[in-house]
């Protein structure tokens, strides 16, 4: 089962976290920072796994994380998920999101955080692995943008926003 | 197309991302998000109804506020009202933020579940899959309790979409691990099972995961689906990967459906019928096959997914155990991926042979193996992949290679990294006692792991050299030249003290014959080291000198001149001072006969499961280690804990433990990391710590808190509105703690109800120490918080931060009075305006026991009155709450209903705030 998903900067600033357990905000963002803390001291080309924090279960658990540009994405996972799978999943997850924003960069997530949850939602669910392939995902999220779309269109533009 | 086109973001939410982003400084940021935070309650609360698009682009900034670390405590009710629209841009919000932000204990789960409901009935698709989500996303009990028989009914309906079937499976799944209980077995078992058969690939996927973990729970019921897992795995497998098509990634055949197959594959053993077994034989060697031939992609997705199945038909192979053709392949792919130069795949490798390595088919095969992991432990860049090789090396340990995998194991430990140190110290105790052909060679061991590494050799390690030393005659001489020898060294760590102590105290005797380690070196040689050694160590010593008197009657005179000594008989410490007392009295009194008898040699201990063992299943978790066929033994040794009390007390009759319980040991490895880096960054919050607080309530001495570094214990005493509080920090560990700070706040309100005056505290802890703060109390007027105590020291350069909630509460301030019944009812009556009177009805949490009750009450402060009430089962309490200002009377009255298992309690007071609080006080007490 995989208990959390993290994506975080160079610099740690949480850019998405989605936990599939239950804590209480001040140890989410612990458990960020911890989690931070033991990703980013790794060098590059070493192995994609290390045994997770104490905060979110110990060796238990198991961080498995790409580092992209400026990016982290980082999956805490237990021993029921395939080490390689899951980096499978988060070059899946990372190529939908490309497909999705046109070459996505850490801006995209920002200001698209509801995107962003929306296309985890289609991959993973409750913590476990709702669909891996990237068509069918990228059909899904599009289909939500046209309802979306029909619905939203009449308030675009006109609007003084605030 | 794009699926998000970059124009139509939210230009409000963007800009006030920008506004964020833009912020110089901490303080700046805070502003802005209160700012916006105000906006948008004032609009939540306006008159205004919100259109939907302004409802999104709200409830956006508020997800975007909370991932900054903010706490959002408004918008649930206007998420929840989200649910119930017909627009899927408002409704797809409203879960969104539901999912983010409520947790399952809130009380909107009535609501959130409505809503739900109407969406799993809607037919529409896309808003059930919405509510699966969001069942699954938040997975509470209630929402288990809801809608549990409702979803297998979903998945398993003919006219379901794929989608849906997917999210409902994977709901189930979820619900059956948060509330297990719940789930029903059923006629729908046999129709999940042939969801392995669907067209879908994706509701395989799906259901094999819900399968897997069913069929963990009830494996009869699931067994079916091994056929059909073996049919659908042959047929990927042998598929060119153009059949799967969507579902083919980089070039392999649905790599994540095969890892899930092979996984509920694991859940069964070998099939019993000979044409499905040799299928899946089949589908393995195949399997091992693809790895040979030449990639059809450079791409390292596509290595990545080919092995990821390679992995799980390994692990798949080491779970049947009966294939020894495939075992040995298996091993034979690993260890070329030992060599490999991605270090993902030699991490992997490592791991999965640990698992190979306790096959009695492939043992062998891995031990060929030894110097590449050796070299893995001496050259890897990775801690990651240097832990697994030392998991591997305890693993593929055995009598013909410990004395090399010993050897290498501890010049690696002069490296290591800290993190783990003390579970290689562990690991190299538990293989040297396991393959020790001769003892000499396990008491070297333990001494160089004392001497490389002490300050993590836990107490159950050195407990153990003293057992095995105690229980075999050959080594003691041995034993005890060693230690002597090694207590020659200048600087030596006190574990070894402690060993030396124990050993020369029993066994000096052995080595006294040679002139150069007469019984006079050796009393001064241990003395020496005494003054240098924390209480527990010295108080050992201190017995080792009682049996030194015994062993040696020519050093009586001399070792009863230091008993005699005023650091010895005056000492500060109570349990040195006794055993100082005691030993030298003894001495003094009893004849050579009963000395002899009294401080004989210890008998042997009895065979029991090592608790070095069991330390380390406790730290590592059982499952990961390969087991040393220890089973046998931890059969009848479920007491190491007994015998590690026995292995301390020596001689004496005194418990070595005292108030600081120093059975545990310092935190280890990671929580030590995430401290230094706490450190450097703003340092973390600290959970302030109140669970012992209630203990508080009805007295006034204790252990207020206590974790593996520190324990906190206090003494109190009151009088009228006076009190002093007596506040002992004990050092659990053989560390010092540095920069020791204590301080007491109060919130604004409370400081102006109750002044506490904290007494500075030394700054240094030693070791095992206990140091003391006087903490002066007054109370100026009625109040209701507590004062929170923050204690900062340095462990092992990390900085801790600890904060205790006080319990100093009002009751304290109590002054017990005597009154006649008369009197009573009078008061009472005359406190009859409707606030002063306070009632509570409440369920007892614990046993109703009349002694009890009446202990608390008298502890809580009040006087008992008796004869007052008609019912003797009652209480009736009375008494003064003394504050600087005044002083409030109180009444009180307890009635217990034993068949209801309920109380009343009933309190009246000149002074509702102070009713109120002594309500709250003692209702949580019974």
């Amino acid at each position: 089962m995989i208990k959390a998903i993290l994506i975080f900067n160079n610099h740690g600033k949480p850019r998405l976290s989605k936990f599939y357990e239950h804590y209480n905000e001040d140890t989410e963002q612990q458990i960020i920072r911890e989690t931070f803390h033991l990703v980013s001291k790794r060098d590059e080309n070493v192995c994609n796994f290390l045994e997770g924090g104490m905060l979110i279960g110990g060796s238990d658990y198991k961080l498995i994380y790409r580092h992209y540009a400026t990016l982290y994405f980082v999956f805490c996972v237990d021993s029921s998920e395939s080490e390689l799978g899951i980096l499978d999943l988060i070059q899946v997850f990372v190529e939908t999101l490309d497909k999705c924003f046109e070459n996505v960069c850490e801006l995209d997530l920002i200001f698209h955080v509801d995107k962003v949850h929306h296309i985890l939602a289609e991959m993973v669910m409750g913590g476990m692995v709702l669909e891996t392939n990237m068509n069918e995902i990228i059909t899904q999220v599009d289909a939500q943008n046209k309802m979306e779309k029909s619905e939203t269109f009449i308030f675009q533009s006109t609007r003084q926003d605030r | 197309m794009p699926a998000v086109s970059k124009g139509d973001g939210m230009r409000g939410l963007a800009v006030f991302i920008s506004d964020i982003r833009n912020c110089k400084s901490k303080e700046a940021e805070v502003k802005r998000i209160n700012k916006e935070l105000a906006n948008i309650r004032s609009k939540f609360k306006g008159d205004k109804a919100l259109d939907g698009y302004s409802k999104k682009k709200y409830v956006c900034k508020l997800l975007f506020i909370f991932l900054l670390g903010h706490d959002i405590d408004f918008g649930h009710m206007e998420a929840v009202n989200l649910l119930s629209s017909n627009k899927y841009t408002e409704k797809q919000i409203g879960y969104l933020f539901i999912s983010v932000l409520v947790n399952s204990n809130s009380d909107l789960i009535r609501l959130i579940n409505n809503a739900i409901r109407n969406d799993l009935a809607s037919r529409n698709p896309t808003f059930m899959n919405l509510a699966l989500h969001c069942i699954a996303n938040v997975g509470s009990r209630e929402m288990a309790e809801a809608f549990v028989s409702d979803i297998p009914r979903i998945l398993v309906a003919g006219e379901t979409m794929d989608s849906v079937k997917q999210s409902a499976a994977l709901c189930l799944l979820r619900l059956n691990r948060t509330s297990p209980d719940l789930v029903p077995m059923g006629e729908w078992t046999a129709r999940v099972v042939h969801l392995l058969n669907d067209q879908h690939l994706g509701v395989v996927t799906a259901a094999t995961s819900l399968i897997t973990t069913l069929a963990q729970k009830s494996p009869e019921d699931f067994k079916t689906s091994v056929v059909l897992a073996v049919a659908r795995l042959s047929r990927i497998v042998t598929s060119a990967a153009i059949d799967l098509q969507d579902y083919t990634y980089y070039f392999v055949a649905a790599p994540w459906l095969s890892v899930k197959l092979l996984r509920l594959l694991q859940c069964y053993p070998p099939p019993e019928d000979a044409a499905l077994r040799s299928r899946l034989t089949e589908c393995l060697e195949t399997i091992l096959n693809k790895v040979q031939e030449p990639p059809k992609s450079k791409k390292v997705q596509h290595s990545n997914a080919k092995n990821a199945v390679l992995f799980e038909a390994i692990a798949l192979i080491i779970h049947h155990d009966s294939e020894p053709n495939l075992l040995v392949r298996a091993c034979n792919q690993l260890g070329q991926f030992l060599q490999h130069r991605e270090t993902n795949l030699r991490y992997l490798a490592l791991e999965s042979m640990c698992l190979l390595a306790s096959s009695e088919f492939s043992h062998e095969a891995v031990k060929t193996h030894i110097e590449t992991v050796i070299n893995a432990l001496k050259t890897e860049r990775d801690v990651s992949v240097r832990q697994r090789a030392v998991d591997l090396l305890y693993a593929m340990c055995d009598r013909s290679n410990s004395k090399q995998i010993v050897a290498e194991m501890l010049s690696y430990l002069e490296t290591a990294d800290y993190s783990i140190r003390e579970e290689i110290v562990l690991k190299v105790a538990i293989l040297a006692e396991k393959y020790a052909v001769d003892y000499t060679w396990y008491v070297d061991t333990i001494l160089n792991l004392i001497r490389i590494a002490g300050d993590y050799v836990s107490e159950e390690v050195w407990y153990r050299v003293i057992q095995i030393v105690i229980n075999r005659d050959d080594v003691q001489g041995y034993a005890a030249k060693t230690v002597f020898e090694a207590l020659q060294a200048p600087a030596c760590h006190e574990n070894l003290v402690k060993v030396g102590g124990y050993i020369l105290g029993e066994f000096g005797n052995l080595i006294a014959g040679d002139p150069r380690s007469s019984p006079l070196v050796q009393f001064n040689l241990l003395h020496s080291k005494f003054h240098l050694c924390s209480v527990p160590t010295r108080a050992l010593l201190l017995s080792a000198y009682i049996k030194f008197i015994n062993l040696f009657p020519e050093v009586k005179g001399t070792i009863q001149d230091v008993l005699r000594s005023d650091s010895q008989l005056r000492n500060a410490d109570v349990e040195l001072q006794q055993r100082a007392v005691e030993y030298l009295r003894l001495s003094c009194i009893a004849s050579t006969d009963i000395l002899a008898t009294v401080l004989e040699e210890m008998p042997p201990f009895p065979e029991r499961e090592s608790s070095i063992l069991a330390k380390l299943k406790k730290k590592k978790g059982s499952s990961k280690l390969p087991d040393l066929d220890d089973v046998r033994r931890s059969v009848n040794g479920s007491t190491d804990h007994a015998e590690n009390t026995e292995a301390t007390e020596t001689v004496s009759a005194h418990s070595f433990t005292d108030k600081l319980n120093l059975n545990s040991t310092p935190s280890s490895g990671p929580s030590l990391l995430v401290d230094v880096f706490s450190d450097v960054s703003s340092p973390a919050a600290t959970d302030m710590s109140e669970e012992h607080f209630p203990r508080f309530v009805c007295k006034n001495n204790g252990v207020i808190y206590e974790n593996q570094l520190l324990q906190i214990g206090l003494k109190s005493e009151y009088r009228q509105n006076l009190g002093r509080m007596y506040v002992f920090y004990g050092n659990k560990t053989s560390t010092q703690f540095l920069s020791f700070s204590s301080a007491v706040t109060s919130s604004d309100i409370l400081k102006t109800q109750l002044t506490v005056h904290a007494k500075t505290v030394d700054p240094m802890i030693e070791g095992g120490a206990q140091v003391q703060q006087i903490l002066n109390i007054e109370c100026l007027s009625d109040f209701s918080d507590a004062p929170v105590l923050s204690i900062q020291f340095r462990y092992g350069g990390t900085l801790q931060n600890i904060a205790v909630k006080l319990p100093v509460m009002l009751n304290k301030f109590f002054q017990p009075t005597e009154m006649t019944s008369q009197d009573f009812f009078q008061r009472w009556k005359q406190l009859g305006a409707p606030r002063q009177e306070v009632q509570k009805i409440f369920k007892a949490q614990h046993q109703m026991d009349s002694d009890v009750a009446k202990a608390k009450l008298l502890g809580f402060g009040v006087a008992l009155l008796d004869g007052v009430d008609p019912n003797p089962a009652n209480f009736v309490g009375a008494g003064i709450v003394h504050s600087k200002t005044t002083q409030v009377g109180c009444l009180l009255r307890l009635e217990p209903n034993t068949q209801a298992q309920m109380y009343r309690l009933t309190l009246r007071t000149s002074k509702d705030s102070v009713s109120q609080r002594l309500c709250e006080l003692l209702s949580d007490q019974f």
